[in-house]
């Protein structure tokens, strides 16, 4: 199955206009010695075809009737009309905005995105997008670098493990060198970075702190303290967020985040194994000429109509070469557009509800095992809608769970081999009364 | 910005918001007002549940959240009915130029049909409710799915492995560049190799992408026939040289015949030739980068394999690599961890499952040599499949066909524009091909900009303007595989009627245009001053009611 629309008669006579006997004249430039000399790919499939094989792997797949599973990526309501949005073809087919007279509604749409993050975080400013919330956080470290002039960024133990990872490999780029600053993670530890180990780690060297609020382990984090202790330094703060949270939890900007980043799945977007997902990225206005990515801004016509258009150029790739503020070019537009229309589905009530409904259902779960005595907070500080639990033998009893469909959320001890037995569940809006009932039980029978 | 409200306009012929063509000669503009705008307290489109009284009473039995920690800032989120929120972003929607809409030649972005069999398969449940941290018994069709393409990437390359980490071409870019690096400090050359030559028609990500993994770039000119210069380029190179990022076809549309040369040289010097495959539309079947000699290319899912571009993404970027690169792919990688993989790739050629066949991603620290994670979890998996689709339904023959009619109805443009245009590389094109507007710049003052904006008025997307930059008001045209020549012969027509009034009108054409949403824009207020978000009224600010 081919989507070209050309007939024999029209390659004929293309090729007539050309002045070329037959297409592989087009192609005589290629030199002999770097031609392909093979092509072995399978035959072409009819759209049953290439349904039912996407239909065989889409089925090879076990979603789990209850899953507990966070970590990064959330099971959340999308509402239909977020879908039928970022259906439209209008918006799906169309390139970078390069030409704003025929790109208004991307490109308005973009602005309200930026809008909507700025308020959110309470910052001044937000980029168009980022690939996902590492990478946003992994340019956040290296924005503050420059801001700084220092090459050295402090990272907590508390933050997503793969964020790290992100952040570690963008910064072997300019050579920057990471510091990891512990976190409590002892017996009875609070779960929360450290510090103590926040004031003597970051020193006149450090450009940032990087902190995740809720962290990794779904705890609140001291935020004030944290910005104090680096700005104490003349270091800055990035605060990797969940834009969720942020309807009850305060806006960074007033604590004093210098940069936000966020990962913004949770808005609208759908699992899909990992992507695409959304970087958000925020910042105060002075720092605007450092923020990497597009960036969106109203200006007027001729006619003084109102439009938009693509603006601080100077920053990018594409005009500024070597010297560009970061080299990404294609984003996540769409997914930025499913945040959109996600934040004005639900509106100040509705995120409110959906992350109260997340943060209580948090508390109805552990609430439950513990009185069935299954399993026990692993750490004191107070916690949002994901919360590590100990129990015995967890690697095995959550093995045993996902037989029988149901997913206790994640086996921490692979990525944290200090914490063994120890199991993270996140809850959202989606977690039922029955969910936690039936994880209770499963639990309970297999210990 | 004054934040009080702009209500939706019209034009001064006061006929309602319209976002037909308007008849000719007329001219409809509209604005739509921001959602902010659109929003009065109370309204809204989605509940969720209020929680249970046995879930509020046994939540009550845990600690709250804190009150420290709670939001004091009124959360200002737009508040619109349902109905609202569909037609603001409809009538937005309708604001855009896209494929779906007309043509979309835009050079250097391939701008080929988006197959909404692709879109079906991507809202499949099995595969959108897919999570990433599933154990590997939950997710084997995921895994296959990433697998069996990172196959089929690796023989249309040419290639040893393949990553689709990468979320966009210039990630793939980034992963490439240090994995680069990572190979020569294998060696122990990692001090001493520090320069990356790039072409002077390079696209601006390349140097940007070397200068973010502490390279500098150094630039290697074009011959006149639109190739690199050779001498330049064996001069350039040198024991301090990391690699070579060359565009293959250039963006010129143009294939470096002395790719061969090029090759030898880059590998004499001991430095990685990169391949930035954003134009690999051009030589599906006919050349593999990896095969001719490439250490690494990056794949752009959103061009050659049909994902659909999203207003501005998301991509897919995944790479191929060499044997020598191999070592330091990003982690993890899908991994085929039992069973035989000639026998897995037939069967799912023929539609198959393999019953004993087991996937499962890499553990972390699995691979040292692994340069480490470029982004959070697999990549960007709903590309994956779309590209899968893709290239399943097209088949090794659908995809040379597509190939073999991009680059005809590139070279079928070429030579009837030919007259109206200068071509400063007259020559068989690949995919795409570069005109220059000077003549119509130097005799009419009429540029490439003037030319681009009186494309918009006949309803088409004009071509990628001022650049590459070696061509002096470049007009890149890329019509892509899936136009019919009907739309080709109406475009060679709009291009000669440009041409002509140029010469005839050049103020028409310099005041266009005149038929879209709004007139030109002024960019360099929009610097100047930046408005870069909606302003809330202060009466908002200072009324701090904390919503909820």
């Amino acid at each position: 199955m081919t989507y070209s629309p050309h007939t024999d008669a029209d390659r004929v006579a293309m090729l007539e206009a050309i002045g070329v006997e037959s297409v592989d004249d087009l192609f005589a430039d290629i030199p002999e010695s770097v031609r392909a000399s093979r092509f072995d790919l399978p035959p072409p499939l009819t759209e049953q075809e290439v349904r039912a094989e996407l239909s065989r792997l889409a089925g090879l797949n076990r979603i789990p009737e209850v899953s507990f599973l966070g970590a990064g990526a959330y099971r959340r309501l999308i509402p239909a009309v977020v879908d039928e949005v970022v259906g439209r073809a209008e918006f799906a087919t169309a390139y970078t905005p390069y030409q704003p007279e025929v790109s208004q509604g991307t490109l308005q749409s973009i602005y309200e995105f930026q809008s909507l993050v700025c308020e959110l975080t309470g910052m001044e400013v937000a980029s168009a997008s980022h690939y996902d919330g590492a990478t946003a956080t992994a340019e956040g470290a290296l924005m503050a670098c420059r801001l700084t002039g220092r090459h050295r960024v402090a990272v907590s133990r508390a933050v997503h493990p793969q964020v790290r990872r992100v952040l570690e490999t963008y910064c072997s780029g300019p050579g920057v060198e990471v510091v990891e600053v512990p976190a409590d993670l002892s017996e009875t530890g609070s779960g929360l970075t450290d510090l103590d180990a926040v004031r003597s780690l970051v020193g006149e060297d450090v450009a940032c702190l990087v902190v995740q609020e809720p962290n990794f382990f779904g705890l609140l984090e001291p935020m004030s303290e944290l910005a104090e202790a680096a700005h104490a330094a003349g270091a800055l703060i990035v605060t990797l967020v969940d834009p969720v949270s942020l309807a009850l939890l305060e806006a960074p900007g007033r604590y004093g985040a210098d940069i936000v980043t966020a990962e913004g799945q949770s808005l609208g977007i759908p699992l899909a194994f990992g992507g695409p997902y959304l970087g958000l990225m925020a910042a105060r206005m002075n720092a605007v000429r450092q923020l990497p990515g597009r960036l969106v801004g109203a200006t007027r016509d001729a006619a003084g109509r109102r439009g938009y258009v693509l603006t601080l150029q100077a920053r990018e790739q594409h005009i500024r070469r070597e010297k560009a503020a970061s080299n990404i070019c294609t984003n996540q537009a769409l997914c930025a557009l499913a945040a959109t229309a996600y934040l004005s589905a639900v509106g100040p009530e509705g995120l409110r509800e959906a992350a109260e409904r997340s943060t209580i259902q948090a508390r109805h779960l552990v609430a439950t095992l513990e009185m069935a005595g299954i399993a026990a907070r692993r750490f004191t500080a107070p916690y949002f809608n994901e919360v590590a639990l100990r129990l015995a033998d967890a690697g095995p009893r959550h093995a045993a769970l996902v037989e029988q469909g149901i997913l206790a959320g994640l086996v921490v001890e692979p990525e944290y081999p200090e914490l063994p037995d120890t199991l993270l569940l996140a809850t959202t809006e989606l977690t039922t009364d029955d969910d936690i009932r039936r994880l209770a039980a499963a639990l309970g029978a297999a210990a | 910005m004054s934040a009080v409200g702009e209500r939706p306009t019209t034009d001064a012929s006061g006929r309602g918001a319209a976002f037909h063509s308007p008849p000719a000669g007329e001219v409809l503009r509209v604005v739509e007002p921001t959602l902010f705008e659109r929003s009065r307290p109370g309204r809204r489109a989605v509940r969720f549940p209020a929680p249970s009284e046995a879930a509020r009473k046994a939540a009550a039995s845990q600690p709250p959240l804190p009150d420290a920690a709670r939001r004091t800032a009124p959360l200002r989120l737009p508040e619109v009915s349902e109905l609202e929120l569909v037609r603001h972003f409809n009538r937005l929607s309708r604001l855009n130029h896209a494929i779906d809409i007309d043509f979309y030649p835009l050079g250097s972005c391939t701008m080929k049909y988006n197959p909404k069999l692709n879109e079906w398969a991507a809202r499949l449940p099995g595969l959108a409710g897919s999570h990433p941290l599933d154990p590997g018994p939950l997710s084997q069709g995921s895994l296959e799915l990433q697998w069996l393409l990172a196959e089929l990437l690796r023989e249309i390359g040419g290639f040893a492995a393949v990553s689709l980490q990468p979320a966009a071409g210039a990630h793939g870019e980034l992963t490439g560049m240090l994995m680069t690096r990572a190979f020569h400090r294998s060696r122990g050359e990692g001090d001493q190799r520090r320069v990356v030559l790039v072409p002077d028609s390079a696209h601006g990500t390349n140097p940007a992408t070397a200068s973010m993994v502490g390279f500098t770039t150094r630039t290697v000119p074009s011959n006149a026939r639109g190739g690199i210069d050779l001498d330049a380029l064996r001069g350039a190179l040198g024991p301090d040289t990391a690699a070579l990022m060359i565009t293959n076809p250039s963006t010129l549309g143009i294939f470096e015949d002395q790719i061969h040369d090029v090759l030898n040289a880059v590998q004499a010097a001991g430095a990685i030739a990169y391949m930035d495959g954003a134009n690999l539309n051009a030589v599906l079947g006919r050349f593999r980068a990896g095969e001719a000699g490439f250490d690494v290319m990056h794949f752009n899912l959103h061009k050659t394999f049909s994902t659909p571009h999203g207003g501005g993404g998301p991509g897919a970027g995944p790479i191929g690599v060499s044997p020598r690169l191999a070592p330091f792919l990003p982690a993890p990688l899908p991994l085929l961890i039992a069973g035989d993989p000639a026998t897995v790739r037939a069967n799912a050629w023929s539609g198959r499952s393999t019953p004993d066949a087991r996937f499962a991603l890499e553990p972390p620290g699995a691979r040292p040599t692994a340069i480490g994670q470029v982004r959070t979890f697999g990549g960007n998996f709903g590309m994956h499949l779309r590209a899968y689709a893709y290239i399943r339904a097209n088949g090794a023959a659908g995809l040379r066909q597509v190939t073999d009619d991009a680059v005809l109805a590139a070279n079928y443009v070429r030579v009837q524009l030919g007259d109206a245009y200068d071509l400063p590389f007259d020559r068989i094109c690949k995919h795409e091909v570069v005109f220059s507007a000077r003549r119509q710049k130097r005799e009419h003052d009429v540029s490439a900009l003037d030319i681009a904006k009186a494309i918009l008025d006949e309803g088409i997307h004009p071509p990628t303007i001022y650049f590459p930059l070696i061509v002096e008001e470049a007009l890149m045209i890329e019509p892509t595989e899936t136009e019919t020549r009907e739309t080709l012969d109406r475009f060679v027509a709009i291009m000669h009627d440009i041409a002509d009034r140029s010469a005839r009108d050049p103020e028409a054409v310099r005041q266009s245009p005149r038929t879209t949403p709004v007139g030109r824009l002024d960019e360099a207020a929009a610097a100047r001053q930046p408005d870069l978000g909606w302003a809330f009224p202060e009466a908002d600010r200072t009324g701090a009611t904390l919503s909820g």
